[in-house]
């Protein structure tokens, strides 16, 4: 048996609410499928399973309150069994105000068995809609449940999911998010700045040459260069691609967290998963899929949670610099400003040139400014060079 | 299509890339993107949206083309007919 736990969502995360079970007891699951929809400050967030069995128990009833890390179902993987005489699981430890005690599990589950009458077509279409038929007033003969009860019930949650997607809701609860996170980090990394400029010229006429050929659904963005090249150049400074708990934890995969603007304000972070490894292609169908999902606040809980370093470019017609802020408990970020012409000397000449400034943000607890350098000088070679990426 | 359905077709699809403006409020010479906070992600939707709804595949050459209601309106119409 498996306890499978409300996972975190990110540094500014601590707790969110069932809005809806997507297995019900008896589902197989596999890695990656949906289990259920939590309502956090970060929008309706889908989270993904990372076991493979039967569900064996749902701990939570929708509208429950849970705090991150605590046990929200059993997943059957076939491995040694609970033992019978006491649950091993302890309760969820939810923070709803009006729970006074947990609820034992073994007579909840008895009662449920034996107790509720409830017709096979109400049973079903509760089972369907993740409702709980301990949460099911009986209206029948005998206080048995009746479709009619369980469509009340069903309207009722509805109502519940719809007001809790309020926008005002939503906008609020981002920007005290972001303020959580950004506070955190100010207070407790200590950040270092490096900035270098790079001369866009090859990059941009590369990518011209590659977009001419296609179509417009089919062209490729100067960001989807920025984000090859930065999980390329991350990987030859580890120490970059890590996390600082009391000590430098290195990530073995590269996840950039690619930061997109939200159009009522805020930001939020989803992560592009091994981006080192995708090709151009790969990583801008990656955005062409995460960031209007993004924007409707639609994540998936992988995506709020597994970044490992952040990419943050403010686009063409913003800033010339950016100086950001490292998102907890990741060690480094890189900020590029707008992409524009500017004087450059080579060789004793003087040109102009397309340019961007590029600034790495880093925590200066896990690496120095050798290995920030080594980083940028990096980052430049390799949009210097796109077609090897 | 005449200019002012061409107009009306552009300004829906500007509401698609960005439901919360009121594209119908464009005046002729302001720069679309910067009045309606259109990013380049969103601008190259909004591209992708003349191929697939208009059938007009715009080269990024001319991107600069369309940054004005009018300018765009002048390129529309001479690739349209």
């Amino acid at each position: 048996m498996i306890e499978f736990k409300m996972p975190s969502l990110g540094a500014d995360m601590e707790d969110g609410t069932l809005i809806e079970w997507r297995k019900k007891p008896g589902d197989f699951v596999k890695r990656g499928d949906i289990i259920a929809e939590i309502e956090t400050q970060k929008g309706l967030i889908e989270i993904e399973i990372f076991e493979e069995g039967k569900v064996d128990q749902l701990l939570l009833q929708v509208g429950d309150k849970v705090k991150v890390g605590t046990t929200i179902a059993v997943i059957n993987d076939g491995a040694e069994s609970l033992p019978q005489q006491k649950p091993a699981i302890e309760i969820p430890e939810t923070i709803k105000p009006d729970e006074t005690k947990p609820m034992d599990m073994e007579s909840a589950h008895e009662s449920l068995s034996h107790r509720i009458k409830i017709s096979p077509l109400a049973r079903r279409m509760a089972e369907d809609s993740g409702i709980q038929m301990g949460d099911l007033t009986g209206t029948g003969e005998g206080g048995a449940i009746t479709r009619e009860d369980v469509e009340l019930a069903i309207s009722a949650q509805t109502s519940k999911t719809e007001k809790s997607k309020s926008p005002v809701d939503q906008s609020l609860g981002i920007r005290l998010a972001v303020a959580a996170a950004m506070s955190k980090s100010n207070r407790e990394i200590p950040h270092y700045y490096l900035e270098s400029r790079i001369d866009m010229r090859n990059a941009l006429a590369w990518l011209s040459e590659m977009n001419v050929k296609r179509s417009p659904k089919d062209r490729l963005l100067p960001v989807v260069l920025y984000i090859k090249a930065a999980a390329l150049a991350v990987k030859q400074c580890p120490e970059l691609n890590a996390e600082w708990k009391d000590g430098l934890i290195l990530k073995k995969e590269i996840n950039i967290g690619f930061v997109v603007s939200l159009k009522a304000g805020g930001i939020i972070v989803p992560a592009i998963h091994n981006a080192d490894q995708k090709s151009l292609d790969q990583l801008m169908a990656d955005l062409n899929d995460l960031i209007p999902r993004a924007r409707n606040l639609k994540l998936r809980s992988s995506e709020l949670s597994d970044s490992t370093f952040t990419l943050t470019s403010i686009g063409e017609s913003g800033a010339d610099t950016l100086y950001g802020i490292i998102y907890p408990p990741q060690t480094g970020l890189i900020g590029i400003g707008r992409i524009s012409e500017q004087p450059w000397a080579e060789n004793g000449m003087l040109d102009v040139r397309s340019c961007v400034s590029v600034t790495l943000a880093a925590d200066h607890r896990a690496s120095d400014g050798l290995s920030g350098s080594r980083f940028l000088s990096a980052f430049n070679q390799f949009l210097q060079k796109p077609e090897t990426i | 299509m005449n200019r002012e359905e061409l107009r009306t077709k552009i300004c829906g699809l500007l509401k698609q890339i960005a439901p919360d403006t009121e594209p119908e409020a464009l005046k002729d010479n302001d720069k679309i993107r910067d009045v309606l906070g259109i990013d380049s992600f969103d601008a190259l939707q909004f591209i992708v949206a003349l191929d697939e709804h208009l059938g007009v595949d715009v080269p990024e050459k001319d991107y600069a083309k369309t940054d004005t209601l009018e300018h765009l309106l002048n390129y529309l119409g001479e690739k349209i007919h």
